[in-house]
């Protein structure tokens, strides 16, 4: 069986970026040494965001769903730690377990709901029903309620043994390759070609015979589940579940990373990941040291930023690379 | 069995007659063409076939089956395949995987995740196979964008032959082609007769006469006239209503 789905363009710059970055965060532990727990903590960050960015990718990118709602998911996933953890549940494979059971069902209903509709008001179902949800969380006062739940101790994997942050961090990182990988194989498989082909014309693919509503569920429903793992990730690093986790504006930056990453290439995502977190996180200081006068607008820049990708680059910083061999 | 039926379709759009009363039959092997000024109805009525239009009245018949009430994604499994007036094709997508995406469609559930859908010898033969029978298998790794109008037109057909159909609903192949390419369109039609029965929705007069076993005349939303090309091209209610000119000429 072949590793790869299909051949490699080894000195194509889309393949020789996608090398440096998985290089870069391989390295990134043992380059910050044993003082660099800040920088180990926020690539971790950086890597869970860029896990769900891969999940929403999958109907947004190559489905062309454009959900509102993904921050719901990831959510989800954080109180399947948060809450067992409370009741002293300590199991990571039973968190990780509620969590894709629960996610299952509700990305089963909530795309059943929305997948009758397309363009906006696809996308205010999608946000109607992470709202709901959100003040489901924000009702939940014995689990803290508004303030969120403080998670005493990380899950425990067993063997895997996720108590430091290198080793979160490295688990983090394993999930998004696998992530990647599978995401890149489904793209190219006779299920991504017909989600790929509903995208490009939904008339013409029911004319053939397709049944799209059906794959496009099921696409909804695993990307869905990419991002409840998200969540579980987002509770371990941060030792805490909160309905701020699920709020619109984290489903809007997870579009944001996607399109700035580049819309239907299955890498951009982590690409977008790393450059929003990156800015979001710079920019304040750089601001902060050049015009002090001036801190709280270091937004503008980032505007300019996604301004300029948005205007140059139609395809995204990773999309606008060239791919093939071409 | 006759391939395709329709008896007493009617179809109205506000205080518009598009489909009226329309009975017409698709023999099998045969082609059976349907010709008629702009705004006869003639796309409303291939929309109610394919099933993309739900008609007021009336009976679609597919293979003595009655599919009045059946989706479009079940009449196409049953082998009815199409062709659009303006094309329809996943723009993005080359020209080879326009037509894998079409054999593709013959399950009725494709959840295959992890082998790559060029892996699949036998959906990329029968597609190539298809691009080969258009005249297109040069262009198989070009985009759709990359193609011309005509060879566009021919991709429409490829898809339509990659589905392995039953029944072929063609509307307007011809639109927009050149000379050579429509000569190329009608020699290509021409050989799928015997194989495949089809309904032509065309304007190009001389193709319909060259091609068709049996014509129906739309005005208005209602045939006037159905009989051989001889036939109709003698009738004094269709040279009136419609041929006109373009016959005398």
């Amino acid at each position: 069986m072949n590793l790869f789905p299909t051949s490699v363009h080894w000195r194509a710059p889309r393949t020789i970026v996608a090398i440096i970055v998985l290089a870069a965060f391989v390295l990134l532990p043992f380059a910050v040494g044993s003082e660099g727990d800040f920088y180990v903590k926020f690539a971790t960050r950086v890597l869970i965001y860029a896990l769900a960015a891969i999940g929403l990718n999958f109907i947004l990118g190559f489905g062309g769903m454009v959900s509102l709602g993904h921050a719901m998911y990831i959510m989800l996933g954080a109180y399947c730690v948060g809450i067992p953890m409370h009741h002293e549940i300590t199991s990571g494979w039973a968190h990780l377990a509620f969590a894709i059971a629960l996610t299952a069902v509700l990305a089963t209903v909530v795309g059943a709901v929305a997948l009758r509709t397309t363009g906006i008001a696809f996308i205010m179902i999608t946000l109607a029903f992470a709202q709901m949800l959100f003040f489901v969380a924000v009702s939940l006062k014995e689990y803290g309620g508004d303030d969120g739940l403080t998670i005493a101790a990380r899950s425990n994997f067993g063997l895997f043994d996720i108590a430091s942050n290198v080793s979160l961090y490295y688990l983090a990182f394993s999930a998004v390759l696998l992530a990647l990988y599978l995401s890149w194989r489904a793209v190219l498989s006779p299920f991504g070609l017909i989600l790929r082909g509903s995208k490009a014309n939904s008339r013409r693919a029911l004319a053939l015979g397709h049944p799209i509503l059906r794959y496009q569920l099921v696409a909804y429903v695993l990307s869905a589940l990419v991002c409840a793992v998200a969540g579980v990730l987002l509770a371990n690093l941060t030792q805490f579940a909160s309905p701020s986790y699920g709020a619109w504006t984290l489903s809007g930056e997870l579009i944001v990373i996607v399109i700035l990453g580049g819309l239907g290439t299955v890498f951009g995502p982590l690409v977008g990941a790393v450059c929003l977190l990156v800015l979001e996180e710079i920019l304040p200081t750089l601001v902060e040291a050049t015009f002090p006068d001036y801190k709280s607008n270091w937004m503008l820049l980032l505007g300019l930023f996604i301004f300029f990708v948005a205007l140059l680059l139609k395809r995204g910083v990773f999309g606008s690379l060239r791919g093939g061999a071409k | 069995m006759s391939a395709l039926v329709t008896t007493s379709l009617v179809k109205r759009f506000g205080g518009v007659q598009a489909t009226d009363n329309v009975s017409l039959t698709v023999e099998s092997g045969q082609l059976h063409a349907i010709i008629g000024p702009n705004g006869a109805g003639k796309s409303t009525l291939i929309g109610q076939l394919a099933g993309e239009i739900k008609p007021d009245a009336g009976r679609v018949e597919l293979f003595g089956n009655d599919v009045t009430a059946q989706s479009v994604v079940a009449r196409a499994n049953m082998g009815l395949a199409r062709t659009y007036q303006i094309t329809q094709l996943a723009k993005e997508f080359t020209a080879l995987d326009n037509v894998l995406l079409a054999a593709n469609a013959k399950v009725s559930s494709n959840f295959r995740f992890w082998a790559n859908a060029h892996a699949d010898t036998h959906a990329v033969n029968q597609s190539l196979a298809a691009l080969a029978k258009v005249g297109l298998l040069d262009a198989k790794d070009r985009t759709v964008g990359e193609l011309g109008h005509g060879e566009q037109r021919q991709l429409e057909i490829a898809t339509a032959l990659a589905t392995e159909p039953k029944v072929l609903l063609l509307d307007e192949p011809l639109a927009g082609m050149s000379q050579g390419e429509s000569a190329a369109m009608i020699a290509l039609l021409k050989s799928f007769k015997g194989r495949y029965p089809m309904l032509l929705v065309e304007h190009d007069m001389d193709a319909v006469f060259q091609l068709a076993d049996c014509v129906s005349v739309l005005v208005y939303g209602r045939i006037i006239a159905t009989g051989t090309p001889e036939e109709i091209r003698s009738n004094a209610d269709v040279r009136a209503a419609y041929l006109g000119d373009e016959v005398n000429a």
